[in-house]
């Protein structure tokens, strides 16, 4: 068979060794057996299926196996890149490793106590750890208007600096809309109540109509929006429709997305969670009164 | 010898390009050319994906169709059509990412692209390895031309810019253009893809389908009467 002598070109010393082998010789002697059935036989179709998909799962195995540390960079540098966004620290051209690295502070805060707590930043993973019944919270039906069913204990957040004050607090925050859970940053000023800007990195809804919850423009609707009304209470939230500017409360405000009442509801309800008790408010009561 | 089969050769890359495109000509792989063709980047991409897919797929089929039980002959094929579109996907997911993202799920739907199947059904299960992957290769570019067709009048009408490089400049932006957002929509697509169609029959008449039906004349005496 020619295919055996180019093999046998390149893999001199492991060919010889093969045909010394007896079960590579019964697998010769079977292999060639099967090939002469009849394609209609129940054996073939049994010996063709199962040596196609072994072969397709190591092939695939081997991809899968090669390639994922280039995936997990990948990813890692793309989280940096949607962190950076969210800051408004992303430029054309910037470099993403050196500009996390020197402008952005990661931290792990307790979300009950909102204190911070030592672990390794690195490793840890938020939404892991809200699967781990040991690392999360189950949220009771009342709590839980975000429909995420648990929170993790501890939340990764991150932090922009000039010098020792804090410029933009970064805040994990996710929910669930019409078809997905929703993970995005919410960025806010220092004073833990205006908006900088959101971002959603991951999420499954509508294209063209819930995933407009990535487009630019609107997007750039929450900028200077305020989180907590007087009294304390979370306000902020999409309406239906446009807001208009002149109106009372419009800071509390902004433009729900047409054609897509369950994402915008899904997104207010998330919001609503994440800055209230059962969210980070404790943690920004705690950054506002350290200054 | 050598000179009929270049011939040959040449005739199985280039019949796909415009005599018997798969888009245009079969209307196959529709759906992908609407979803990925908003901008070039993509469409380009998707392009080399689905024509190292179809040329790989129908080179593998080839090899073992003397050996293709009848009775598992689609879930063969569809196996290694399979295998083949998710190291397709691994490889674009590891290299390049952003893109990647922005295909999502249209790359795994290579699987159920028509031009796929069909050029393992039509083709690769009645020819030699080699004459298969050249059909592929020739199939995947007739679709990549159609695909960046599309995709070209899209970007550049939709958003401006042709591979991200402004072209026209916005309104927004303060210049003269001001882009047409039906472009930016998948249903855009059909009518270029209409228009190209058009284009095509019009340059080569025989490709113009026989009507199905006749529309026949009505006789008075039978119209007539309420």
């Amino acid at each position: 068979m020619p295919n055996e002598n180019i093999m046998c070109k390149y893999m001199g010393p492991l060919c010889e060794k093969l045909e010394k082998c007896e079960h590579y010789q019964k697998f010769l002697k079977y292999r060639d057996k099967v090939l002469a059935l009849s394609n209609d036989s129940l054996e073939k179709t049994i010996a063709v299926a199962l040596s196609l998909c072994f072969i397709c799962a190591i092939l695939v195995s081997l991809a899968a196996v090669a390639l994922r540390p280039l995936q997990i960079e990948n990813k890692a540098m793309d989280m940096k890149k949607n962190i950076l966004d969210v800051a408004g620290l992303l430029q054309e051209g910037t470099d993403i490793h050196t500009a996390f690295a020197e402008q952005i502070e990661a931290k792990l805060v307790d979300v009950a106590t909102g204190d911070y707590v030592d672990g390794d930043i690195e490793v840890y993973d938020q939404r892991k750890a809200a699967k781990d019944p040991e690392q999360n919270v189950v949220l009771s039906r009342e709590q839980d208007i975000a429909s995420i069913k648990k929170r993790a204990k501890i939340a990764k957040v991150y932090l922009v600096k000039d010098g020792e004050t804090i410029t933009s607090i970064i805040l994990p925050v996710h929910g669930y809309g019409l078809w997905s859970t929703m993970y995005g940053f919410l960025a806010l000023d220092a004073d833990g109540q205006t908006v900088q800007s959101i971002n959603f990195y991951d999420q499954g809804e509508t294209p063209g109509l819930g995933a407009e919850i990535v487009n630019p423009n609107w997007r750039a609707l929450w900028k200077g929006k305020k989180v907590y009304s007087e009294d304390g209470a979370v306000a902020l939230g999409l309406i239906k429709g446009l807001v208009d500017s002149s109106k009372a409360g419009s800071e509390f405000q902004v433009d729900g997305l047409a054609g897509a009442t369950l994402t915008s509801v899904g997104v207010t309800n998330l919001v609503k969670f994440w800055m209230s008790q059962e969210g980070f408010a404790a943690y920004l009561d705690k950054v506002r009164t350290k200054g | 010898m050598s000179a009929v089969m270049n011939n040959e050769t040449k005739k199985t890359l280039t019949d796909p390009l415009v005599n018997n495109n798969p888009i245009t000509l079969q209307v196959l792989g529709i759906c992908s050319a609407l979803a990925v063709t908003s901008q070039m980047s993509t469409s380009l991409i998707m392009a080399v994906a689905l024509t190292a897919v179809t040329a790989c797929s129908s080179a593998a089929i080839s090899s073992i169709r003397n050996h293709i039980p009848g009775s598992i002959r689609i879930i063969v094929q569809m196996t290694i059509i399979a295998s083949l579109v998710i190291i397709v996907d691994q490889i674009l997911k590891a290299f390049v990412y952003d893109i990647s993202k922005q295909l999502s799920v249209f790359v795994g739907l290579i699987i159920t692209n028509c031009i796929v199947m069909g050029r393992a059904e039509a083709y690769a299960m009645k020819n030699p390895p080699m004459a298969s992957f050249i059909d592929g290769i020739g199939n995947g570019l007739g679709y990549s031309l159609i695909l960046v067709i599309v995709a070209f009048f899209r970007e550049l009408f939709g958003s401006g810019k042709l591979l991200g490089i402004d072209v026209f400049t916005l309104t927004k932006d303060g210049g003269w253009y001001d882009p047409n957002g039906l472009m930016l929509l998948p249903p855009s697509a059909f009518f270029i893809i209409g228009i190209i169609i058009w284009v095509f029959r019009q340059w080569k008449p025989d490709q113009n389908e026989a009507a199905d039906f006749k529309i026949m004349a009505i006789s008075h005496g039978e119209g007539g009467h309420h």
